[in-house]
């Protein structure tokens, strides 16, 4: 199977060639194999599972997880090479296939793109992979040369005696991968790297400039046809008829078909002539009692859990009630968080090929092994009779790690048998057919001793549980923990890190049935505007200065963070009159974050973002460049959600449509973002995701000071901040 | 049968006149490069130039470029191999992160630094309203900047 070449008609078009040709049989997804040729079976030689390597010395580091913009696919191919001691320069990556990741007894392990685990999860066995693919090219010389390996040295894709006898990687190649792999292997030192820990380019840009990096909506196969869906608008709905006979005459329309009970499909020659179609098929459907779903009952629903005497508890020290009731002053205050849609770039699709004893799918995914799972069940055929070539992805954000779109696009070409079918969604099915953001409130109650000390609090969040609608099996007794993402009692991926003598923190879960997702930060986008901005509140109800308040209780690698930020942002310094600093902190997916948003808000409401400050302890940093790029971007998805996001619900079904209905931040609205690492070694934290959490609430802590508003519900565009408003 | 000028170069589009120009890129002349966002020229991703001016070709029918107006695309930028100013600021920017909606922000800022050679930031928040999820724009401002200088 190859994939039809674009008509690119610049001279760059033999790359486009390479990357169109991502369906290759044999397990791999020759990806971004960018600036050199993918490596061909015949000459090119796998050292290991990770490392592949040509005769001229091209070396091919195999990437198992998806690249989504977020930079994994260098940051990790980095790792490889440092320990490999390769020449950066002659670096490409391949994915393998999740088909051959189960052929080959899960020799990647997990495919699995979130939580901002790409690095942090993964960087010991590929470093190993790494390093003991350089032992094997090191021990193929000394074999060669008839000398001990401990007399040959490797760096920049040669081994080296020391007589000075030299050879190259693709030399020694074909020798290294006939021998035993090494079974133990030492990492370098990080205070040693050279390539792991520089802010090197990505090595995916040149065909993302050149309209050549192929995305899963780009795939084209022979004969293919197009398909346009259409699934309940009510959430929940079911497909009751539909008239194919009123479109299958239109231009270009092949056939009609319902798709999994909830969805039609007009499958055609082209996108347009079957959205066309769809446009105009009368459809019925059976919403049943979902439709008189209104969002005010949502509301109500989440409204009833702030006081339920039921709640999960996921964070307890001492008798915070006792305190609070015991305490000089108490301080009390609800906020809440809408739905949010992920909106990535490219809306949801996915290509399958399906016959009867084969089902294959290009598609982007940050889950392939799950994508292949949904492919096989809905194809209703073995695993090891399906494929996932995964694509380039126009953004995921947790979005495509859920695979509804792959069983969708399976069951449409099952349809058609021996026929490529590419499904695609309009924008608007994208949008009222997300994984949203989940929809929580919560009431926050303080008590401060005569000092101003804060001596017991109570955080009640009430609202949806990502977890009982995706995976229940992982809830803890009914509790999903996730729910508490900073404000774990403890652990390394997300604990609260404030000394509070007497603390609950509890959930009671209301779940409506818009369904919810992990959308890129999950809860700890909510939980650090509920606390962040309630800190704000306690400092100033304790006539303390919100950053001096924090240290007081703050543990050592939090307060460093927000100090790291502070000190750049020249906070309590003077600034330009009518500009004001709002400070917020927290620690998620491993990593510590930090973030003062400088802002001002004119007299007649018009609030501009001014300039963010951000510092991150990611443990060990390994690109920068990449990190910059990932917290500022961070700054772009939480405050185009602050400012804008909302998904409502109307008669059961999703109000918003499209970016007129679902405004984002564009170029006029994005602050100068300044990043600032301090890395204190000894751990690895994600970078993709934390810092969307202070996004909201440091400008929300710098608006209040602005204007004297606090703001406990978003978006901000719903909120006047007109001076006497 | 309509008759285009893409890139430099007469090609047929067997298409319905009303057809988007975007879907007859994509679809009919097979230059995924052009790229579907939002379908009502909103985001941007689909920015071509039609006689050096951008524009968003969802919203463009092909009857409005098949009498003889020049259409430019993505694919159309380097010349005989070499990148064009912006191309090569985004390059050395590493302004891309998925690069999704780079095709659109980069046919965008290149129309403006033809009708502007030394943009103002202002001038670059007037002409470059695509949408980007990754959050590029900080590069995008850089970029641009640096390819007025270069």
């Amino acid at each position: 199977m190859t994939i039809q070449t674009s008509l690119a008609s610049t001279a760059l078009g033999r790359r486009g060639f390479l990357v169109s040709g991502t369906a290759v049989a044999g397990g791999f997804s020759l990806g971004f194999t960018f600036p050199h040729a993918p490596a061909q079976a015949a000459e090119a030689k796998e050292i290991n599972a990770w490392v592949v390597i040509k005769p001229d010395d091209t070396v091919v580091i195999r990437i198992a997880r998806s690249e989504m913009g977020q930079g994994t696919l260098t940051g990790l191919a980095q790792l490889v090479a440092e320990e490999l001691e390769c020449d950066w320069s002659k670096v490409t990556t391949e994915y393998p296939t999740p088909g051959e990741n189960i052929r080959r007894n899960r020799v990647w392990k997990n495919f699995s793109t979130g939580g901002s685990r790409g690095i942090r999860e993964s960087q010991q066995y590929v470093r190993e992979g790494g390093a003991i693919a350089r032992e094997m090219l090191v021990a193929a010389a000394a074999a060669e040369w008839k000398v001990p390996a401990a007399e040959c040295s490797a760096a920049n894709s040669v081994v080296k005696h020391s007589s000075g006898k030299t050879m190259t990687y693709g030399q020694l190649a074909a020798a290294a991968a006939r021998l035993e792999p090494p079974k133990e292997v030492k990492l370098k030192d990080p205070k040693d790297w050279k390539v792991a820990g520089q802010p090197l380019k990505r090595l995916d840009t040149l065909p993302k400039l050149t309209g050549e990096m192929i995305y899963g909506i780009d795939v084209r196969l022979p004969n293919m046809l197009t398909a346009a869906v259409k699934a309940s608008p009510v959430i929940g709905g079911k497909l009751k008829s539909f008239d194919a006979a009123r479109v299958e005459k239109m231009p270009g329309v092949k056939t009609v078909v319902a798709v999994d009970g909830n969805a039609v499909a007009v499958i055609a020659d082209t996108y347009w002539n079957a959205k066309l179609a769809l446009d105009k098929l009368p459809v019925e459907w059976d919403f049943g009692k979902l439709a008189e779903v209104q969002q005010d009952d949502i509301t109500a629903m989440l409204k009833d859990g702030l006081g339920a005497s039921e709640a999960f508890v996921g964070n307890k020290a001492g008798d915070a009630k006792a305190a609070i009731d015991g305490a000089a002053k108490k301080v009390e205050a609800t906020y809440s968080f809408p739905w949010q849609h992920h909106v990535t770039m490219e809306p949801m699709n996915a290509t399958v090929l399906y016959t009867p004893d084969k089902c294959e799918v290009w598609c982007g995914t940050q889950n392939g092994e799950a994508a292949l799972a949904a492919a096989a069940e809905a194809a209703g055929l073995p695993v090891a009779k399906c494929e996932v070539y995964k694509q380039m992805l126009g953004t995921g954000f947790g979005r495509r790690g859920r695979a509804d779109y792959v069983r969708q696009a399976v069951l449409i070409a099952k349809q058609m048998p021996g026929v490529p079918v590419k499904m695609v969604w309009s924008r608007e099915e994208d949008m009222t057919h997300g994984q949203y953001h989940p929809t929580t409130m919560c009431k926050l109650t303080g008590g401060l001793d005569k000092d101003g000390n804060l001596v017991g609090l109570h955080v009640r969040i009430s609202g949806q549980s990502i977890l009982a609608a995706l995976l229940p099996q992982n809830l803890q007794n009914g509790m999903d923990p996730v729910q508490f993402q900073g404000f774990a009692a403890s652990g390394p991926e997300a604990a609260y890190g404030y000394n509070v003598p007497n603390l609950l923190v509890d959930h009671a879960m209301r779940n409506p049935h818009v369904t919810p997702g992990f959308w890129r930060g999950v809860n700890t986008n909510q939980n650090a505007v509920y606390m962040e901005c309630f800190m704000d509140e306690l400092a100033e109800a304790a006539g303390q200065d919100p950053l001096a308040f924090r240290m007081k209780m703050l543990k050592p690698k939090y307060a460093a963070v927000l100090k790291a930020a502070c000190d750049k942002a020249g906070y309590g310094k003077p600034l330009p009159a009518g500009h004001f600093h709002g400070i917020a902190q927290i620690m998620g997916y491993g990593s510590y974050v930090a973030g003062v948003s400088e802002v001002s808000v004119s007299p007649d409401g018009v609030l501009k973002v001014h300039k963010i400050t951000a510092a991150t302890d990611c443990g060990h940093v390994v690109n920068p460049a990449q990190i910059e790029r990932q917290v500022a971007g961070s700054f772009v998805y939480g405050l185009s959600a602050a400012f804008y996001g909302e998904i409502t619900i109307k008669d059961g079904a999703v109000e918003q449509t499209n970016f007129d209905s679902y405004n984002v931040m564009r170029i006029d609205e994005m602050p100068k973002v300044e990043t600032v690492l301090v890395p204190s070694g000894g751990f690895w934290g994600g970078v993709g995701e934390p810092t969307i959490a202070v996004a909201a609430p440091s400008v929300l802590n710098a608006i209040y000071k602005a204007t004297g508003k606090r703001v406990r519900e978003l978006p901000l565009m719903h909120q006047e901040l007109k001076k006497g408003a | 049968m309509a008759v285009l000028n893409v890139n430099g170069k007469s090609v047929q589009a067997n298409a319905d006149p009303r057809t988007p120009l975007l879907w007859v890129l994509r679809d009919t002349l097979g230059m995924t490069g052009t790229k579907y966002g939002c379908g009502i020229a909103q985001c941007g991703s689909c920015t071509v130039h039609i006689d050096g001016v951008a524009a968003r070709s969802c919203q463009v029918p092909l009857s409005a470029v098949s009498s003889g107006k020049k259409v430019v695309t993505i694919e159309g930028l380097a010349q005989n191999g070499k990148l064009n100013k912006i191309q090569e600021a985004w390059l050395a920017n590493d302004v891309p992160q998925c690069g999704y909606c780079q095709s659109g922000m980069i046919m965008a800022a290149t129309a403006l630094l033809a009708a502007k050679p030394n943009p103002t930031d202002a001038d670059i928040d007037a002409a470059m309203t695509n949408i980007c999820r990754c959050g590029t724009y900080q590069q995008v401002r850089e970029a641009i900047h640096a390819a007025a200088k270069a």
